[in-house]
C-alpha cells in the first residue's frame, strides 16, 4: 500500500489504539479524568486572566479550606441522589446545628466547666453530631416510612431548620468560639505544619501502594485477569505524585509576617535576618474533608450498605425483591447526611469564629451542584464520592477565581448557573456516547 | 406426583385484593418435589400475583401457605428465601447499574472476615455458575444494563439457582429469549427437576410449557379453573380452560370452572 492517505489513516488508528489500550490497562475512569481536565482548564484560565495570582500556594491553600465544608456535605448528597432522593435542607441543617454547637460552647458549657476547658470542643462537636443525626433520622423516617417525597420533606426542612436556627438565640450571632474548636476552621493554628504534612503524605503514599498490591494479590488468588504491571506502577506513581505535590504546595504557603512576629515574641525566638518562614502545611478542615471522603468511599464501595444504596438507585423494586430493607437503608442515608451537615457546620462556624443564623444559606444548592457536576445522575444509580468532591472544588474554584478577578456577585451567579447547566449537558452527551 | 408424599408447597384458599379488585380469589395450588407445575392463564388472570404472594413480594389477605407440610409465615422476600423459595421475575428484577456478581449476591453478599464485601470471591463463584449456564459469557465487569436480553435472563436464572433453592418460581422465563436459549432453559429445568427441586412455571403461552410440565393449573379472573396432569388433557382442552374457563373431564375442577 503506497497510498499516503491510507497510511496516515493507519497511523491514526494505531495511535488511537494505543490510547485506548492505555485506558483499558489502567482502568481509568474517563469521566473523572474529563472533570479533572475541566478543573485544570479553569485553573489555567484564571491564572492567565488574573496575571498569575490564581495558581499560588496561598490561593490554592485557601481554595482547599473554602471547599472543605461543601465537599463534606457533597459526599452524603451522592448517596441521597443515587437513591433517587434529594436533600434541600442541608444548608439550613448546617445553620441550625452550627448554632447549637455555638451556643453549647460559648454560652452553655462555660457555666458548667468554665471557659476554654480542653473538653469543650469535643462536647460541642458531639452534641452537634447527635443533633445532626437526629434531624437526618427524623427527615429520613418521614421519607422512608411515611412515604412523603424527599423533595417535599426537605423543602419543609429548609424552612423549618432555618427558622429553628433563628429561634435558638432570637437571631443573635454567637461569638467567639472555643480556641480548640476553632482549629477545625483552618488558619495558621489550624494547620498541621510542615513535618506532620509530610508524615500524612508518606502514610497516604504507603496506603496507595498497599492497596494496589493487595488488590493484585486478591485477583491472583482466583486467577482473574490482572492489569499489566506497568499500569499498576503508573497508577501508584501518579497517585503518590499527586499526594506529595499537594503536601509540598501546602508547605510552600508560609505564615503571614504579623502572625510569625507574634508567635516569635510569645515563644521567645528572635527572627533571623532572612525572615522566619513557618509552613502552614495541610489545613485541618481539609484533612477532615479528605478523611470524610475516604470513609465515605469505603462505605460506598466496600460495605453491604453501600452496595444496597447503588442497587436501590438502579432498580428500587429489584432491591426490595432481593430482600433488602430499603426503607431502613433510606433512613440510614439521611442520618449520615445529618451527621455530615454537623461536621460541615463545625468547619464553617470554626472558620467564621461565630455562629450566625444565616450560616449555610444556599449551601444546599452548592452541594447538589457539586454532586451533579461530579457525575452523580439525578436519575439514580450512578455517582462517586471522589467525583462529588472534585465537583465541589470546581464550584469553589469558579467563585474564588471570579472574586480574584473582581467580578460582581450577580455576574458570578450567572456564570456558576451557566456552568452547572453546561456541565450536565456535556455529561449527558458523554453518557449517550458510552452507553 | 405421588400422593403419599407431603407437598413441597401447599397454597390453600389464597386471596388478595387491590382496592376492591380481587386479584386472587380463593386460589389453591400445590407442588411436589421434582415436579414442574405450569401455572397458565391470560394476562391479568392472577398468576403472577399468586406467585408473588409465595415469593413474599405481596402480603396475602387470607389463606395459608404450607412448606413441607408445616405452616409458613412469609411476609417479605427474605422470609421466602429462608424457606428455599427462589423467584425469577418476569421483569428479571436486576439492578441495572451494578455488575453480574453484585446482582447474583444482592441481599446475600459474601463478606471478608473484616466485614467488608468480598468482591473477588463473589466474582469467582459468579464465573463458575455463569460458566455452567452460559459458557460464552465473559462480561463480568460490565453493569448488567450493558448485557443482551438473553444474558440478562441467564443472570436472573443464575441468581435463583445459586443458593440451593428447593422451590423455584419462573415467571415467563423464556419471554426474552431466542429459540436456542429457550431450549437451554428447557434443559436446565429438566436438570433441576432431577435434583428434586419443585418448579412453578408461569406462562400465558401454553406451547412454551406444555412439554416441560408434569401438571398444569389454569387460572381465570383470579380463580383456579382446574388442575390436571399433562397426560390426562390435550393442549386444546387446556386452551379451553384458559379462554372459556371450561374444565374438561380429565381435570380436577376448581372454584373458577364454569359449568
Amino acid at each position: 500500500m503506497s497510498d499516503p492517505a491510507i497510511s496516515i489513516d493507519r497511523a491514526r488508528a494505531s495511535e488511537l489504539g494505543m490510547v485506548a489500550r492505555f485506558f483499558k490497562a489502567t482502568e481509568l475512569d474517563t469521566r473523572l479524568l474529563g472533570m479533572i481536565g475541566a478543573l485544570v482548564i479553569i485553573w489555567l484560565a484564571f491564572q492567565f486572566l488574573s496575571g498569575g495570582q490564581f495558581l499560588t500556594p496561598r490561593n490554592l491553600w485557601n481554595l482547599s479550606v473554602q471547599t472543605s465544608s461543601i465537599a463534606v456535605m457533597a459526599t452524603g448528597m451522592v448517596l441521597i441522589i443515587v437513591t433517587r432522593n434529594i436533600d434541600l435542607s442541608v444548608g439550613s441543617v448546617l445553620g441550625f446545628v452550627g448554632m447549637i454547637m455555638g451556643v453549647t460552647q460559648a454560652e452553655f458549657l462555660p457555666k458548667l466547666i468554665g471557659f476554654e476547658n480542653p473538653a469543650t470542643w469535643i462536647i460541642a462537636l458531639g452534641i452537634g453530631v447527635v443533633t445532626g443525626a437526629l434531624i437526618g433520622g427524623f427527615q429520613g423516617f418521614i421519607i422512608a416510612f411515611l412515604g412523603v417525597p424527599a423533595f417535599i420533606v426537605t423543602l419543609g426542612g429548609l424552612l423549618v431548620w432555618r427558622g429553628a436556627a433563628w429561634w435558638v438565640t432570637s437571631g443573635r450571632t454567637v461569638a467567639p468560639m472555643d480556641l480548640t474548636f476553632r482549629l477545625m476552621g483552618g488558619g495558621p493554628e489550624g494547620s498541621i505544619g510542615a513535618m506532620w504534612s509530610w508524615v500524612v503524605g508518606i502514610v497516604a503514599c504507603l496506603a496507595i501502594v498497599g492497596m494496589v498490591v493487595n488488590s493484585r494479590r486478591q485477583r491472583k488468588r482466583f486467577n482473574f485477569p490482572r492489569r499489566p504491571v506497568w499500569a499498576e506502577v503508573f497508577m501508584a506513581a501518579v497517585g503518590c505524585g499527586l499526594v506529595l505535590g499537594a503536601v509540598a504546595l501546602a508547605n510552600a504557603y508560609y505564615w503571614p509576617i504579623g502572625i510569625v512576629r507574634k508567635y516569635a515574641e510569645a515563644s521567645g525566638i528572635t527572627i533571623p535576618d532572612g525572615g522566619l518562614f513557618i509552613s502552614h502545611g495541610i489545613a485541618l478542615p481539609v484533612l477532615i474533608a479528605v478523611a470524610t471522603g475516604i470513609v465515605m468511599t469505603f462505605v460506598t464501595t466496600r460495605t453491604r450498605f453501600g452496595r444496597y444504596v447503588f442497587a436501590m438507585g438502579g432498580n428500587p423494586e429489584a432491591a426490595d425483591l432481593a430482600g433488602i430493607n430499603t426503607r431502613w437503608v433510606t433512613m440510614k442515608i439521611f442520618i449520615i447526611m445529618g451527621i455530615l451537615c454537623a461536621i460541615a457546620g463545625a468547619i464553617s462556624t470554626a472558620r467564621l469564629n461565630a455562629a450566625t443564623n444565616a450560616q449555610g444559606t444556599l449551601d444546599e444548592l452548592l452541594t447538589i451542584a457539586a454532586a451533579v457536576i461530579g457525575g452523580t445522575s439525578l436519575a439514580g444509580g450512578v455517582g462517586t464520592i471522589a467525583g462529588a468532591m472534585i465537583g465541589a472544588l470546581l464550584m469553589q474554584s469558579l467563585s474564588s477565581g471570579m472574586v480574584l478577578l473582581g467580578l460582581d456577585t450577580p455576574l458570578q451567579n450567572i456564570v456558576v448557573g451557566l456552568v452547572l447547566v453546561v456541565a450536565v449537558w456535556l455529561d449527558t452527551i458523554y453518557r449517550r456516547r458510552t452507553a | 406426583m405421588t400422593d403419599t408424599q407431603a407437598p413441597l408447597v401447599d397454597m390453600e384458599n389464597i386471596s388478595i385484593a387491590f382496592g376492591g379488585i380481587r386479584a386472587v380469589d380463593g386460589a389453591s395450588v400445590d407442588l411436589y418435589p421434582g415436579e414442574v407445575v405450569a401455572l397458565l392463564g391470560h394476562n391479568g388472570a392472577g398468576k403472577s400475583t399468586l406467585i408473588k404472594i409465595l415469593s413474599g413480594a405481596y402480603k396475602r389477605d387470607s389463606g395459608t401457605i404450607r412448606v413441607n407440610g408445616e405452616e409458613a409465615t412469609i411476609s417479605n422476600p427474605r422470609d421466602a428465601k429462608s424457606y428455599g423459595i427462589e423467584t425469577i421475575y418476569q421483569t428479571l428484577a436486576l439492578a441495572d447499574n451494578v455488575d453480574t456478581a453484585a446482582n447474583l449476591y444482592l441481599g446475600r453478599e459474601l463478606m471478608t472476615p473484616w466485614g467488608t464485601l468480598d468482591d473477588v470471591a463473589m466474582e469467582h463463584s459468579a464465573r463458575e455458575v455463569m460458566g455452567r449456564l452460559n459458557p460464552r459469557f465473559q462480561r463480568f465487569k460490565d453493569p448488567v444494563k450493558a448485557l443482551s436480553g438473553g444474558q440478562r435472563q441467564s443472570v436472573a436464572i443464575a441468581r435463583a439457582i445459586l443458593f440451593n433453592a428447593r422451590i423455584l418460581i419462573m415467571d415467563e422465563p423464556t419471554a426474552a429469549l431466542g429459540p436456542q436459549e429457550t431450549a437451554q432453559v428447557g434443559e436446565l429445568i429438566k436438570q433441576l427437576k432431577s435434583e428434586g427441586i419443585g418448579i412453578f412455571l408461569i406462562s400465558h403461552d401454553i406451547h412454551d410449557v406444555f412439554h416441560l410440565a408434569d401438571r398444569v393449573a389454569v387460572m381465570k379472573n383470579g380463580q383456579v379453573v382446574g388442575t390436571a396432569k399433562v397426560g390426562d388433557v390435550t393442549e386444546d382442552e387446556v386452551l379451553g380452560m384458559i379462554i372459556l374457563g371450561k374444565c374438561p373431564s380429565g381435570a380436577i375442577p376448581g372454584p373458577g370452572a364454569v359449568n
